[in-house]
């Protein structure tokens, strides 16, 4: 039975290899500093993806400055008041919202900002990954709060504490690994969509910061890339996963290193 | 309902105490018998039992402290266990008094016979009664029936003044009697001493029945 | 007039009663002992006094509690300031995710007692001290509270409850958790305690009830079955079915 476990264990490990190692093996060669500075130019004339990656982290960075205290605040809400039917709607709709395809966010944040705007920005495409954000916070949120001991809630309010501060100054901070865990769950899963920001930040040639103008991002550049039947394209490609998966990784690092348990 | 770990300790010490008492009883009776049957043998074995029942004295007590050590008895358990302790040195304390009339009743019969005292013979009948009631009632927890006996040892107290008064009057009669006299004295002190110890068997009782402490109060 | 005295108390989780009728007196600066078998009520009735059933949803309370002379199930009592007079020291110690000092210093922070950072110190050290914790910690007040021993954490969980100067200290089973060295000094320190504050503890222990207690109540049922002395309960109760528990007839 150890042996049968070990194998599968090593099996999924060594596919996770061999993915890895098969976008490095692609990838490296068009990986220069060049690449991770420059803007997409016309084929034959190099090129890189500095404006993707400045791109990503801004529409991730707006997303997440809304998504995550929104969902934060939804979980630690349905955690400690959240019995009622109105507490039941809103799980049953985050729940539901975790399932639905992303593009459907792209199509529904398209409609609701870019058509009344008239422009594709980077504001759409913020919005569109933080409604995808905000319901995996929410749930995992919830679910790490609920854990926190009753009894660390008991000495909280048995000194005097109003519901409120037991919230704020006890049960969070006991929850944060847990909550940061989540945070960065939907992170990581928003870092690589590309099907919403098509339709909302666009895409661009160029480097931008506005966020009323389209904005680049990883996917979006990874998929113009690939579909194009350049070859030298192809390695651009590869070489931006790479980039990405990397990113994902320092993402992944930092987050835990920040959030260690203290106590 | 009874079959806690201490329930068959206390009913060993319950045990324990019952034969003590009845050794006790036993000595008094025979050391009496022995008085007026002028029997110098029966006198020597009441001295012999004394070690006996100073063995089972001991025996109580090791008993009594361990059960208090190992179970923290609380309330009525308490109270037998406390009870069983402080009555115990009493009944020893009147057997050794028994053997000193034992002793005594060895002196006598060395000398020419006296006539009977009727007073004493009387007084040591209640003194084994008062003890053998006491008794009774310490085991079946009865404090009426032990505030009864209190008040019976007056008769006690009573008998002994008269059989006092009695022998000094024989002393000063005839003085050839005075050894013997002496001695008989001494009995009815003993007597009168077990009656006063009978007194402290009751006490305990009543304590152990009610918790009520009413040694060394007037009243009774 | 009692620190706190107890009217005709009756106590439901919905449907379910959980006390009937109970009455008594609380007198203060002495330490008074619940006892009973499990599921009697003993702690439901020990929460009542500083509401911390209210945190149950769909319970219900009738009858009087007062609190020097003030019932304070009514509508307008500051449930806040009640727990802060009013302390509770629970069964498993529950320290805070915080450091040692910060754990005592949270009381007092969030009641704002203090007067700047000195006052703080010296608050958190008068606490510490007075839960006998002092001088096993004053040289890693800053260490993580879990780093205790359980009757250690036990202690900073006193000394975090006297930190916001209550009038009486609530104990559910506060040793329970315990080996007997740590029961022992919380004991020794609940009698010591006693002198400044009045302290109600519930225990399944009799032996530690006779050992600090001034007063026992024993509860079984969800009733009140006898109130008397302590040296009176475990010497002579007045009622059969108290003699029947303190022996160990029925668990």
């Amino acid at each position: 039975m150890t042996t049968l476990t070990a194998l599968c264990a090593f099996g999924v490990v060594g596919i996770l290899v061999l993915i890895l190692g098969y976008i490095s093996f692609q990838g490296i060669s068009s990986l220069s500093f060049q690449f991770l500075i420059e803007t997409p130019k016309p084929v034959g004339e190099g090129g890189g993806i500095g404006n993707a990656i400045l791109g990503s982290l801004i529409l991730l960075g707006l997303a997440s400055l809304v998504g995550i205290p929104l969902g934060i605040a939804i979980g630690t809400y349905l955690a400690e008041l959240g019995s009622g039917l109105f507490g039941t709607t809103v799980r049953f709709v985050a729940d539901s919202m975790i399932g639905i395809p992303s593009i459907v966010f792209g199509v529904f944040v398209y409609a609701l900002v870019v058509l009344q705007q008239g422009y594709f920005s980077t504001l759409a495409g913020s919005i569109a990954l933080a409604l995808i954000m905000i319901p995996i916070v929410t749930r995992t949120t919830e679910e790490i709060v609920k854990l926190v001991p009753k009894s660390m809630r008991e000495g909280a309010l048995a000194l005097g504490a109003p519901e409120w501060r037991v919230t704020w100054d006890i049960v969070l901070p006991a929850a944060k690994t847990g909550i940061a865990t989540g945070a960065m769950l939907a992170v990581a899963r928003v870092l690589g969509e590309t099907a919403p920001l098509l339709f909302t930040s666009f895409g661009s040639r160029f480097y931008n910061i506005y966020l009323d103008e389209p904005m680049a991002s990883m996917p979006v550049q990874i998929y113009n890339y690939a579909i194009s039947p350049f070859e030298e394209w192809h390695a651009k490609a590869w070489a931006a996963t790479l980039v990405l998966i990397g990113m994902i990784l320092v993402i992944n690092i930092i987050v835990r290193y920040t959030t260690r348990k203290g106590y | 309902m009874d079959n806690r770990l201490i329930d068959q300790q206390l009913d060993t010490l319950r045990d324990k105490v019952l034969l003590l008492g009845g050794k006790a009883e036993s000595a008094v009776q025979r050391a009496m018998t022995a008085l007026t049957t002028r029997d110098s043998i029966l006198a020597q074995d009441v001295l012999e039992d004394d070690k006996i029942i100073n063995q089972m004295e001991l025996e109580i007590d090791r008993m009594s402290v361990e059960i208090i050590a190992l179970h923290q008895p609380a309330a009525h358990d308490l109270r037998l266990v406390i009870s069983v302790a402080k009555i115990t040195p009493v009944l020893e304390r009147l057997a050794d008094h028994a053997g000193n009339i034992a002793e005594a009743v060895l002196i006598i019969n060395d000398e020419p016979e006296l006539r009977q005292f009727s007073e004493m013979t009387i007084m040591s009948e209640n003194a084994v009664e008062m003890l053998r009631t006491a008794l009774d009632a310490f085991i079946a927890e009865d404090a009426a029936s032990a505030r009864q006996i209190i008040k019976q040892d007056d008769v006690i107290d009573k008998s002994y003044k008269k059989v006092f008064s009695e022998l000094i009057g024989m002393i000063i009669n005839d003085p050839t009697t005075t050894t013997s006299a002496a001695q008989l004295l001494f009995v009815a002190k003993h007597l009168e001493r077990i009656g006063d110890y009978v007194k402290d068997v009751c006490e305990l009782t009543v304590y152990l029945a009610e918790a009520s402490i009413i040694k060394h109060s007037r009243t009774e | 007039m009692s620190k706190i005295s107890v009217s005709n108390l009756d106590f439901y989780y919905g449907k379910a009663q959980a006390l009937y009728d109970i009455t008594l007196e609380i007198p203060e600066n002495q330490v008074i002992a619940f006892i009973g078998p499990s599921g009697c009520g003993k702690s439901t009735f020990l929460r009542t006094l500083n509401r911390m059933n209210d945190t149950i949803p769909n319970t219900r309370v009738l009858g009087e509690v007062l609190i020097d002379g003030r019932d304070i199930n009514e509508s307008s009592t500051d449930v806040v300031a009640l727990r802060r007079k009013v302390g509770m020291v629970f069964q498993k110690s529950n320290p805070f995710p915080k450091s040692i000092f910060d754990n005592v210093a949270y009381g007092i922070q969030i009641n704002r007692i203090h007067n700047g950072k000195t006052d703080l110190n010296e608050r958190v050290e008068k606490a510490l001290t007075d839960a006998a914790l002092w001088d096993e910690v004053k040289d890693r007040l800053q260490t993580s509270a879990f780093g205790l021993s359980g009757g250690q954490q036990q202690r900073l969980c006193i000394a975090r409850a006297l930190a916001v100067q209550p009038e009486v200290i609530l104990m559910d089973e506060p040793a329970s958790a315990l080996d007997p060295m740590a029961t022992q000094k919380i004991e020794e320190l609940v009698v010591e305690l006693k002198r400044k504050y009045t302290i109600v503890i519930v225990t399944h222990n009799m032996q530690q009830a006779a050992r600090v207690s001034d007063k026992t109540a024993f509860f079984m049922l969800g009733k009140l079955v006898e109130f008397n002395p302590t040296e009176k309960m475990f010497t002579n109760p007045d009622e059969k079915l108290t003699e029947d528990y303190i022996t160990g007839r029925f668990g």
